[in-house]
């Protein structure tokens, strides 16, 4: 199983609502994933200030990283710390923060992972107040790897990047091994790390995110639908039998995309909205 | 005068329950708002009207009644219906009718992946477009596709007859076209006529299995 909810704002007028809306619509794929929860936001004030680099963490504690990291400012969300400052933040957390797991990372994007009831972990985000443009967010029923705040998705494995899957990659190992030989470097043995890799790899290569995941369904094995965001992009992926599910609404306002229609019906406008299912094997991307 | 069940103050399980022990013989659901299992397992010959979209398994193992989905449909609408008749105006997500012994099934809309997978014995018309694999491993009934049927249509066919006017990408292991004789256009002519449709039958095609896979063989039958 597992749970898949996205909204892309189109209209600057819902981005005040970004949290709420998403917080419904991950409520509503709880019986999907009821063992952890993750969210990816872009854009939010508070998690994301303008011009401040971000980095979301497991494994660490506010004071800590204040304490650690000069000029920084950290905030709690459940079992994520997630830090901004103004520069090279990446760098001076893996020297001073060593023990903390990079959840995430960007100028824009704060990702919040931990593991239980979905709809509690959202409150205890504090999703609702969350505002912004962009948000992806995922409930686990775990199959692959242990129920862990790690294992939960989205996976962020590059700057302002998050993959979230439903399914499972038979030939993930396989990949990693290969993506390991070219000094790629992995946080766990889950298969879903393997495919944000993968596409962070091909991005920093220089392909675009279309070509990342139509080469992406080139190489690996197993079902997936992915749900993957950048600072720019929202995009859609289903594999080629194509059993796991996903529906894509899209209004003048906004494009939505969950594993079911219920994460839908709470959107404003839907009752208007272009309803489809992704078709197999085809890249649909939209762009800010 | 229909009874007004209204799935924002009801939960589903007592709708159904409601169903199974029906006190009407008309029933209208409002806001099903992708709820899963709206109307299944109905026993009695019933009108069930559902105002909006419905998730999975709505009208699941149908026995008798009539269920009107009038939105979309999820995964699975009609899924091992034995009698009856279960119609979408809307689309249908993918295996749509699956396992399905008999009744009617008519989505009016597209209907995705795997639309009667392993059919045994339901008759399925869908006005628009069927997705890939769709009547796989089907054992029995009439699969009617007024628009295009993806990939691999028919794979692993056993006696379950397709009917396509439109354009097939591609047939699925086993799966042939085959001629159609009069008895054809006649039983495919009572099945537009029974879910309401103009469309001519002499412009469908028919396909079939060819019957080749192992387990056709009877040289195969005493292997195991």
């Amino acid at each position: 199983m597992c749970g898949i909810v996205g909204l892309h704002l189109r209209e600057p007028s819902l981005e005040p609502r970004l949290g709420e809306l998403l917080a419904a619509m991950l409520g509503q794929v709880v019986e999907r994933g009821p063992d952890s929860a993750g969210v990816a936001v872009y854009g939010d004030p508070r998690l994301s200030p303008p011009g401040r680099e971000v980095v979301s963490l497991l494994g660490g504690t506010p004071a800590e990283a204040e304490a650690a990291l000069p000029g920084a400012v950290a905030v709690q969300a459940d079992a994520t710390t997630v830090v901004h400052a103004d520069t090279d933040l990446l760098a001076a957390v893996a020297d001073a923060l060593p023990h903390a797991t990079v959840i995430g990372s960007g100028m824009d994007m704060a990702v919040l992972k931990g593991t239980g009831n979905p709809v509690e972990l959202a409150q205890s985000f504090g999703l609702a107040s969350v505002t912004g443009w962009q948000g992806v967010g995922h409930t686990r029923m775990a199959t692959e790897s242990a129920v862990t705040p790690e294992g939960a998705h989205p996976f962020s494995v590059g700057p302002g990047q998050c993959l979230v899957h439903n399914g499972s990659f038979a030939n993930h190992a396989t990949i990693r091994r290969e993506l390991r030989a070219q000094g790629v470097r992995f946080d766990s043995e889950n298969d879903s790390e393997v495919g944000a890799r993968f596409i962070a790899h091909q991005l920093e290569q220089g392909a675009d995110l279309e070509k990342a995941l139509r080469l992406l369904c080139e190489r690996f094995d197993g079902f997936y639908t992915l749900l993957v965001s950048t600072s720019d992009s929202f995009a859609v992926v289903r594999d080629a039998i194509a059993c796991k599910p996903a529906l894509v609404a899209e209004t003048d306002a906004w494009v939505a995309m969950a594993s079911e229609y219920r994460a839908l019906d709470v959107l404003p406008g839907i009752e208007n909205s272009r309803i489809f299912e992704p078709e197999p094997e085809e890249v649909y991307v939209w762009r800010r | 005068m229909a009874t007004l069940i209204d799935l924002v103050q009801t939960p589903v399980r007592e709708l159904n329950q409601a169903l199974h022990a029906p006190e009407a013989t008309s029933w209208r659901i409002l806001n099903p708002r992708g709820a899963h299992a709206v109307a299944c397992g109905i026993r009695e010959d019933l009108a069930v009207d559902i105002e909006g979209h419905v998730g999975y398994y709505c009208a699941g193992m149908n026995q008798r009644a009539t269920v009107t989905v009038h939105g979309n449909a999820g995964t699975g609408v009609g899924e091992n219906m034995m009698s009856g008749t279960v119609r979408v105006h809307g689309n249908a997500s993918q295996s749509a009718g699956a396992t399905a012994r008999g009744g009617l099934l008519v989505i009016d809309g597209d209907a995705s992946a795997r639309c009667g997978i392993s059919m045994k014995g339901v008759d399925i018309v869908v006005g628009g477009n069927v997705g890939h694999m769709s009547a796989f491993m089907g054992q029995a009934g009439r699969l009617v596709v007024c628009g295009d049927a993806g990939d691999a249509l028919g794979d692993s066919l056993y006696e379950a007859r397709i009917y396509v006017r439109g354009t097939v990408k591609s047939l699925g292991a086993d799966c042939v076209e085959k001629e159609m004789w009069p008895e054809h256009l006649a039983e495919l002519a009572e099945l537009l006529k029974a879910a309401e449709r103009d469309e001519d039958p002499a412009d469908f095609r028919r396909y079939g299995s060819a019957r080749e896979l192992y387990h056709f063989k009877v040289d195969n039958t005493t292997v195991y």
